[in-house]
């Protein structure tokens, strides 16, 4: 079989011929797996599947729920929530695109200009979390005071009446309770989230990539257009979905800095699933659509850019 | 003058962004820090009144808050011991071993981190009511909660770790007589082990910080941050920004005590050359 | 018998690794005598570590048997053969010192006290100075010698070197080459060195063993393999060879006659492998010598005429010809700058050489088997 001049063996007939292995099954892997996987089966998957079920049935707390195929739970959800949902989406697309845009130089300076430094303002990036975010949202209560320093700077500019017009305020002389401070609470609690996935993508771009874009006619602006960009898509994408979808469903925001007028649909889902006596099933409906868009999302994300790159 | 201010602006646009957005990162933290040192005029401490240290004298001044807070930290240790376990094997797995449906698992592992918490508490509330009964709400459920939403991330923090790690390392073990066992002990779970530990303390952070699932699988359980949703309509007093003080301090404490291994290295490796 | 005390010839017995449906390691025969210094040449991807990762116990073979004397140790585990790898990239335990790195085999083993031998080893090889260091403080030829001491210290049957100086440079490479042929022929144990480098494979071995797409084109000493290869891809991996198609046109007693592009040229019997049919002339560059037409070419050399350099480099030891032949081939030939004339590019030459230089190779083979590409060159 080979064209060696190896010295012959010595014969051994009792040996018999040399046989295939066969690859033995190696089960260490699924017992490893097997009790994360399962929680998150029985605690994440399957309560997917109830809430479906949940989200047709009717009763109360007291009678109990029964199945009974309810579907007008749904078109309940969107004619009595109708506002709440808009809010949300709003709110969260709003957010979503504004930590982009803040996000986006935050985390390109970092990756670029950071030398020695890249850890230490990762971790200013970071240090927010550091607390109870309950608490640091209510110290935005004391920064954007009615009498506060910066409400009385930005009346004094007249923004605080411009603001107003377009409806981010609810009158010109507070900042609070309005559309703004819920969306700028969001921002300031979101924007880590942004930056992580941002970050960790422009981190591998190699900078002297920048410097074949130079040596190739780019200014610094189509540099980044034609270079970095592309190659940040990525961590752009991961940023966004991890940014937009947590925050359709947040609602600490909206309740510790927002007013009545201000109510989402995560405020509704916990008022339903926990006071109201009749709201369980509607809360599922809620959920459930929820859930579903986060589903179509992911999975259309997936599908685009492949599974290895998720975590 | 102000032009010259404006030029400088100009020539260093990102940095002058990047610190304004890190002014607004790190402005409430300070807001609290020093709130903290506050005596509200009212019930609520949002207003500079005048200087005092009776917060930080009378931390439990509401009993209920200091027992929400016990409550959350024995959570978040019983969840972290858990989530660290189960996600630390799964780390493994992914990374050390072949087997099927690996996308499968990535997606698996990826939802809980980006869906919104609301819809997770909602279901897992809807499934506690349809096998356990709603009067079942309570400490346990609060942890398999935390559990369950932290496993994702101790799993991607650990495989980072792993992920860095020179796979022929085990190879030489084994060469160099070392059985499974063996060189599991002697050097991967040693070299894996800062992976775990970040893994670890996330967990208790995201639990101890938790609102939102906590809440919907709490029963009748008080959590710390429930305590503050709860109370904040019709207080706020400067205890909870003294306890939210001490949570920084610890934390940033904690950070500088695991950095100073580092440093000492890069001082002596810097020394050696 | 634990295969612990395992002594003897290490004998590969048709070991094969399949991959899906990839064949890494074809059916290779091999027997490396105890106490050799043993390197198996290939380019990448030819099956030289994973034979040397199957012996090794870290890669189980699909099919075949490893014995280690009489014993054999095909199923055995890694931590059960009396085998050690210096790998490619160290593996040193980065959180280990070197002296714990060192000790390593020998606390596993259960020996207790470790002190003397490992200062011994570490004396060894020069490195006694920083046992306490973490690896990351040395440089990469230290890293190296300690990977080499971490696994001499445990007097292993056989000693596997996985491309153990690609990380080096030159200088300290050539250094560390003479350093191992030297601890080699002191110690007395098995040395196998898998690499990529024919002239590192020629240094430092007893025996070398070509392989290609998992199987041993030849297996012999140096000398051997350059002189007298036996297959195109043997004679143009190992340095350059000039290989012309021709056929057997008869043979004479020890003497075969090859015709080739109307040329007759003939070689001793015992160095062709060609019987009849379709033969491949082969000739060494620095065999051959140019003569410049119509000079004076000594008889009984075989002589290619009618070429054209093309291109004249010196070297400083050589000068080194390219020469277009009638028939659209370009040879090589390495003139040594004994002070005889250059020949300019342009010039008409005709080559000759010894004709007990020559070799004789199979017909069907592929010319340029083995040749350096643009793709390997690199390395």
């Amino acid at each position: 079989m080979t064209a060696a001049t190896a010295e012959a063996e010595p014969a051994t007939p009792l040996t018999p011929p040399a046989a295939e292995h066969k690859p033995k099954r190696n089960v260490l892997p699924y017992l490893l797996l097997a009790p994360g996987v399962l929680w998150l089966i029985v605690f994440f998957l399957v309560p997917i599947i109830t809430a479906v079920s949940a989200s047709v049935q009717t009763g109360s707390i007291d009678e109990g729920f029964t199945l009974t195929w309810r579907w007008a739970n749904y078109s309940d959800m969107f004619s009595l929530y109708n506002s709440e949902i808009v809010h949300s989406v709003i709110y969260s697309v709003t957010c979503t695109v504004l930590c982009l845009l803040l996000g986006y130089p935050l985390a390109y300076f970092i990756a670029f200009r950071g030398g020695r430094w890249k850890n230490l303002l990762m971790a200013l990036v970071i240090a927010p979390a550091f607390t109870s975010f309950l608490i640091r949202t209510i110290a935005w209560e004391t920064i954007l005071a009615d009498h506060g320093p910066v409400t009385r700077v930005l009346m004094d500019l007249r923004l605080t009446n411009v603001m107003a017009h377009m409806g981010l305020l609810t009158n010109d002389h507070q900042l609070l309770n309005s559309p703004f401070s819920v969306i700028f609470g969001m921002v300031y609690n979101f924007l880590p989230f942004t930056v992580l996935p941002l970050y960790t993508s422009l981190e591998k771009i190699d900078p002297r990539l920048h410097e074949a874009g130079a040596d190739l006619y780019c200014s610094a602006y189509r540099t980044w257009r034609y270079v970095t960009w592309p190659l940040s898509l990525p961590g752009v994408i991961a940023g966004t979905l991890l940014t937009f979808i947590p925050a359709v469903g947040d609602y600490v925001n909206a309740y510790m800095l927002g007013s009545p007028n201000t109510m989402v649909i995560g405020q509704v889902i916990e008022n339903q699933a926990l006071r109201t006596e009749l709201g369980y099933p509607i809360a599922s409906a809620m959920g459930v659509v929820l859930t579903a868009g986060t589903l179509i999302i992911v999975l259309g994300y997936v599908k685009k850019a492949g599974t290895e790159d998720l975590l | 003058m102000i032009f010259k201010f404006f030029d400088w602006i100009k020539a260093h646009l990102l940095l002058f962004v990047t610190i304004l957005i890190l002014v607004f990162l790190v402005a409430p933290n300070v807001v609290m820090l020093v709130f903290s040192f506050n005596q509200p005029a009212n019930k609520y401490n949002f207003v500079w009144n005048k200087f005092s240290t009776n917060a930080w004298q009378n931390p439990c001044a509401s009993a209920d808050m200091c027992s929400a807070i016990k409550l959350s930290v024995v959570i978040a240790v019983i969840a972290t011991v858990g989530a660290t376990a189960l996600g630390t094997m799964v780390a493994f797995a992914m990374m050390r071993h072949r087997f099927k449906a690996r996308s499968a698992l990535n997606v698996l592992l990826f939802l809980p981190m980006a869906a919104p918490e609301v819809t997770m508490g909602m279901t897992l509330v809807t499934f506690f009511y349809n096998t356990i009964g709603s009067g079942s709400l309570g400490f346990w459920t609060i942890v398999i909660a935390h559990v369950m939403f932290s496993l994702s991330y101790v799993v991607v923090t650990v495989k980072a770790r792993l992920s860095g790690m020179d796979p022929t390392l085990e190879n030489a073990a084994a060469d160099l007589y070392a059985t499974p066992v063996q060189t599991f002990r002697r050097v991967t779970l040693p070299l894996v082990m800062p992976g775990i530990l970040a893994a670890a303390l996330l967990s208790f952070a995201l639990s101890i910080d938790d609102y939102i699932i906590t809440v919907l699988t709490a029963g009748n359980e008080v959590t710390f941050p429930m305590y503050v949703y709860a109370s904040f309509q019709h207080s706020v007093p400067a205890q909870i920004d003294v306890i939210g003080s001490t949570m920084l301090l610890i934390t940033l404490i904690g950070i500088a005590c695991a950095q100073v291994p580092q440093i000492v290295k890069s001082m002596r490796a810097s020394s050696a050359a | 018998m634990s295969t612990f005390d395992a002594v003897g010839d290490l004998r590969l017995q048709g070991l094969t690794k399949r991959f899906g449906s990839f064949t890494a390691v074809d059916g290779l025969d091999l027997t490396i005598a105890q106490g050799s210094f043993f390197a198996l040449l290939g380019a990448s991807g030819c099956g030289k570590t994973t034979t040397l990762r199957m012996v090794s116990g870290l890669e189980a073979p699909t099919a075949g048997r490893i014995y280690l004397g009489d014993a054999e140790v095909t199923d055995t585990k890694p931590y059960k053969r009396p085998v050690n790898t210096v790998f490619q990239n160290y593996a040193l335990f980065p959180h280990l010192d070197i002296f714990e790195n060192v000790a390593f085999g020998l606390r596993r083993r259960g020996v207790k006290d470790v002190k003397k031998q490992v200062e011994d080893m570490l004396t060894l090889v020069e490195l006694g100075h920083l046992a306490r260091r973490k690896p990351a403080q040395l440089s990469g030829g230290q890293q190296q010698r300690v990977a080499v001491a971490r696994a001499l210290i445990n007097q292993p049957q056989v000693l596997l070197l996985d491309e153990p100086l690609g990380a080096l440079d030159l200088k300290l490479r050539r250094q560390m080459q003479i350093e191992l042929k030297h601890i080699q022929t002191e110690v007395g144990l098995t040395f196998v060195h898998v690499t990529h480098d024919q002239e590192e494979a020629m240094t430092m071995a007893d025996t070398i063993a070509v392989m290609n797409a998992g199987r041993i084109e030849q297996m012999g000493s140096p000398e051997e393999l350059y002189e007298n290869p036996a297959t195109t891809f043997v004679a143009n991996f190992l340095g350059q060879s000039n290989l012309v198609a021709g056929t057997v046109a008869g043979r004479d007693g020890d003497t075969v006659t090859v015709e080739s592009h109307g040329r007759r040229m003939s070689l001793p019997a015992a160095r062709c492998r060609a019987e009849s049919g379709a033969a491949i002339i082969g000739v060494r560059p620095e065999k051959v010598h140019l003569a410049a037409d119509g000079a004076q070419i000594p008889a009984g050399r075989n002589v290619l005429d009618g070429g054209v350099v093309t291109d004249a480099s010196f070297i400083g030891v050589s000068t080194q010809y390219l020469v277009k032949m009638p028939w659209g081939q370009e040879l090589a030939v390495f003139e040594q700058n004994s002070g005889q004339e250059i020949h300019r590019p342009g010039s008409e030459v005709s080559l000759h050489w010894e004709p007990g230089q020559t070799f004789g190779l199979d017909g069907g083979q592929d010319i340029d088997a083995g040749a350096e590409t643009d793709e390997e060159a690199a390395s």
